[in-house]
């Protein structure tokens, strides 16, 4: 067992964040899959939670603010025996990087996408979230956000996501099991992971999460699309957690054979040679 | 002998197909052919013109004057009569041109009797070659080379009719044929197929959907990841990540497309993961001229992307120089760990050209990536200093109980997040070193004409055809003129300027821009001011005969 193998570093996180639990709940998973540090890569996008590949031994490409996305499936393309695990926050997720949000669950590619879902700008400093609530005030909104609030679970599920799912960062247990069904997932699979921001967000705290979430009952068929689709748009007095959707699709990898049945495309010998016969076409 | 034919008609009306064939049948024939597409940002309609110029001896661009019209419509005649060579004939149907001096050829009657509309254009190039004294047999199989068994019987049909409705005015001599006909964009492919590119992500963008079109059409037989993406942003994004992942990465776009992926690149600088990334510039700003030439986007590349970091600039002179710097690029990008930026243009993406087959025997791939061995550490650093500043690189996955870490923020030797002085004086120092060492490495541009000239040109990238052929008709003339074309442009090598900046009386620089953005980077980087400038701007390439004359206003003005 690897248990030690995935070290953890200081985070400069603050006291009581909510990327604690997650971080712990991750470790846990990873190690729980029986996996090793340089057998996962981690790809995140700027903002707290983008922190995350600082703060745990596993490869990492911390990139752009909204482009954590993009990265992953290059590498997962260009790899497919590295398990690819997107963690960004909302703010990277669903704001700056909507347009990369939709298409990646519209090709259907092997990555599990962890957003750490606190409702607010933590790392600007309190302005609002794609996620925060209609008429809560912010640092900049002060009188109140005047845009609708974005639901990513009834989001992804519009764009055939094969598998929705919502964790929250106060339930480690629970947490982590959702997180090992998403990374065995074989296909793309968002977990929006609610987390209060202790200095930001006063309205979506740990209190107000706590009194609100629940588990999806033992017999929740998370097949059934309507069913589903119900409780991806729950979000207020009860708040559902747990898996919302899953369902088998064939993949983007899978569609290319060469992928699929080859071996990975970074492990092929490169032969100049070989695309000399290219040039029939132009004698 | 040097021949032009233009073909001008509507976007739709098979302008394409009849110079495909034509500029094949002429290669096929021995010829050298060089074939340039004027084409409007329309689909159908509007007036699109190509012409084909054929000669026993190597050209490198087109002909300001024509041999033949062949117009497809009335407005063809109009637009194009000037062109004409004094000798010069206008051919086209019987329906067209009715008041104008043009010879009318029963094209359409031709297709009616074959029973296929479509192939008039096929009588006309019977007619065409018929002209010049050249057999048929060429094109008979191009023909079967290109059309499925029905529609090539019926072209060949029309073009033994087309054959019989002219009379020979000259009578040419096929030669052997050794040589392949390709344009600037398959150039690009090709090459980088050849270096081992795996992943190529784009947006279509015209005129840079070409590369990408070309790599993926070949992406099942050569086993290469090609993801059309949601945007450009994703595009580079995408790209660094399968370099990081240890793949051979490449995206490309035109102006507009390259602007977007400008943060990306500035990310490709501060993680220092090679990437190769093509611009095939178009006239801006903003939409500009889509489907014109242009190079305006020097500067812009130059200075794309927010902070300093070290980068590589390789403008493409011509098809052949495309193949071998492209796959050249994956080398440097790898070596150094940096982005190149190969630059191209609409001209050079989209006009074909006859030249030797490409040596694929002379492209070398060189990794640069390391393993277990290079880790000297507990933890395998990133990001490690080392007297070049070029850090051993590992692939994720390749050294078990090692991960690799990189970082947009500015980070320590293991790729953590820091905000130490002293480590973002030493990681700055350490990304710019490679510079230092990129500047002993590029290479000197290419000088043609006298060697040492009293008029010296400067140029880069695709006006090198346009160029070379003014430049070997005014040393025919005897003019003391030469001309330093620049590939590697970024950073600029000046040895060779220098040097010749001794002998020069005059120093002319010819671009496709309106503000001379390699004059004004001369100045920068070698302290020498250009004479001169020969600037244009009208989205139409140069063609030799103009820079010709206006170089001749230059030399002869004391």
């Amino acid at each position: 067992m690897s248990k030690h193998e995935f070290k953890l570093y200081e985070p400069a996180w603050c006291p009581g964040c909510g990327n604690f639990g997650i971080r712990t709940a991750l470790k846990q998973a990873l190690e729980e899959l029986g996996l090793k540090p340089h057998e996962v890569v981690i790809s995140s996008g700027i903002g707290q939670a983008a922190k995350m590949p600082h703060y745990i031994k596993v490869n990492g490409f911390n990139g752009l603010h909204g482009r954590a996305l993009p990265p992953a499936i290059g590498i997962k393309m260009s790899n497919k025996d590295l398990k690819v695990i997107v963690e960004s926050g909302d703010g990277d997720s669903y704001g700056e990087g909507g347009n990369h949000f939709i298409h990646t669950i519209r090709r259907n590619i092997d990555i599990a996408h962890f957003v750490h879902d606190n409702q607010i700008y933590g790392l600007t400093k309190g302005q609002g979230s794609p996620t925060t609530a209609m008429g809560q005030k912010t640092t900049l909104q002060f009188d109140g956000v005047k845009v609708e609030q974005l639901n990513p679970l009834a989001l992804a599920m519009t764009m055939g996501a094969g598998f929705v799912a919502r964790g929250f960062s106060g339930d480690i247990p629970h947490l982590v099991e959702i997180m090992k069904e998403a990374i065995n997932y074989k296909g793309y699979a968002l977990v929006d992971i609610l987390q209060p921001c202790v200095v930001w967000n006063k309205v979506n705290t740990f209190a107000w999460y706590k009194k609100r979430v629940y588990h999806l009952p033992e017999d929740y068929d998370y097949t059934n699309k309507e069913e589903a689709f119900k409780k991806a748009m729950e979000f207020g007095d009860r708040i559902p957690t747990g898996i919302i959707y899953k369902v088998d699709k064939e993949t983007y990898d899978d569609k290319f054979d060469f992928i699929k049945n080859g071996k990975p495309l970074v492990d092929r010998e490169l032969n100049p040679m070989d695309a000399e016969k290219l040039l029939e076409e132009f004698v | 002998m040097d021949y032009s034919i233009l073909v001008g008609g509507e976007a739709g009306q098979g302008m394409d197909t009849f110079a495909h064939i034509l500029e094949r049948t002429l290669k096929r024939l021995g010829f050298y052919v060089f074939k340039h597409n004027d084409y409007m940002s329309r689909v159908r309609g509007g007036h699109n013109f190509m012409q084909v110029r054929f000669s026993n001896v190597p050209i490198y661009t087109y002909s300001s004057k024509v041999d033949i019209v062949f117009a497809l419509n009335d407005e063809t005649v109009e637009l194009h009569k000037s062109k004409l060579k004094d000798e010069g004939i206008i051919v086209c149907d019987n329906d067209i041109g009715k008041d104008e001096d043009v010879l009318h050829l029963p094209l359409i009657d031709i297709s009616k009797e074959v029973k296929d509309r479509r192939v008039y254009t096929t009588a006309g190039l019977g007619a065409i070659l018929k002209y010049f004294g050249l057999p048929v047999d060429r094109a008979e199989s191009v023909l079967r080379d290109e059309f499925k068994e029905s529609a090539a019987e019926s072209n060949i049909k029309a073009l033994k009719k087309g054959y019989e409705v002219i009379e020979s005015k000259y009578n040419l001599e096929p030669s052997k044929d050794e040589n392949i006909i390709i344009n600037g964009n398959q150039a690009v492919g090709l090459g980088a197929i050849a270096a081992g590119c795996k992943f190529y992500c784009g947006y279509p963008m015209t005129p840079s959907s070409g590369v990408l079109e070309y790599i993926s059409s070949k992406s099942r037989e050569m086993e290469i990841m090609v993801d059309q993406v949601e945007d450009e942003v994703a595009a580079l994004n995408m790209a660094l990540g399968a370099s990081y992942a240890g793949v051979r990465a490449m995206t490309g776009s035109s102006g507009g497309g390259f602007a977007l992926m400008v943060e990306a690149l500035s990310l490709a600088g501060i993680i220092e993961t090679p990437v190769v990334v093509i611009n095939v510039q178009r006239p801006g700003p903003a939409t500009g001229f889509p489907t014109r030439t242009e190079q305006a986007d020097l500067r812009f590349m130059i200075h794309a992307g927010h902070g300093e970091f070290p980068r590589m600039i390789i403008a493409l002179r011509d098809p052949e120089d495309a193949f071998y710097q492209t796959a050249r690029a994956f080398n440097l990008a790898e070596k150094y760990q940096i982005p190149v930026l190969l630059m191209s243009d609409q001209h050079l993406a989209d006009y074909t050209r006859t030249m030797k087959p490409f040596d694929f025997s002379k492209i070398n791939i060189e990794r640069h990536i390391s393993g277990a061995e290079a880790v000297t550490d507990e933890e395998y650093k990133r990001y490690k200093y080392t007297g070049n500043g070029i850090s051993p690189r590992l692939i994720p996955g390749k050294v078990p109980g090692q991960v690799v870490l990189v970082d947009s923020d500015e980070h320590d030797e293991r790729g953590n997040i820091t905000e130490s002085a002293e480590t973002r004086i030493n990681m700055v120092n350490k990304r710019l070193k490679k510079f230092e060492a990129l500047k002993e490495e590029v290479e000197e541009p290419w000088l043609i004409g006298t060697e040492e000239p009293e008029n010296l040109i400067v140029c880069w990238g695709s006006t090198y055809g346009a160029v070379r052929e003014a430049v070997e008709r005014l040393n025919g003339e005897g003019v003391s003129v030469g001309a330093l074309v620049y590939g590697d442009i970024w950073p600029l090598p000046t040895k060779r300027l220098l040097e010749m900046n001794k002998y020069a009386k005059k120093i002319i620089d010819i671009e496709q821009n309106a503000t001379g953005q390699l004059d004004s980077l001369i100045r920068e980087e070698a302290l020498i001011k250009c004479s001169h400038k020969v600037l244009k701007y009208d989205g139409r390439p140069f063609s030799g005969d103009e820079i010709y004359e206006r170089l001749k206003g230059v030399i002869d003005n004391e």
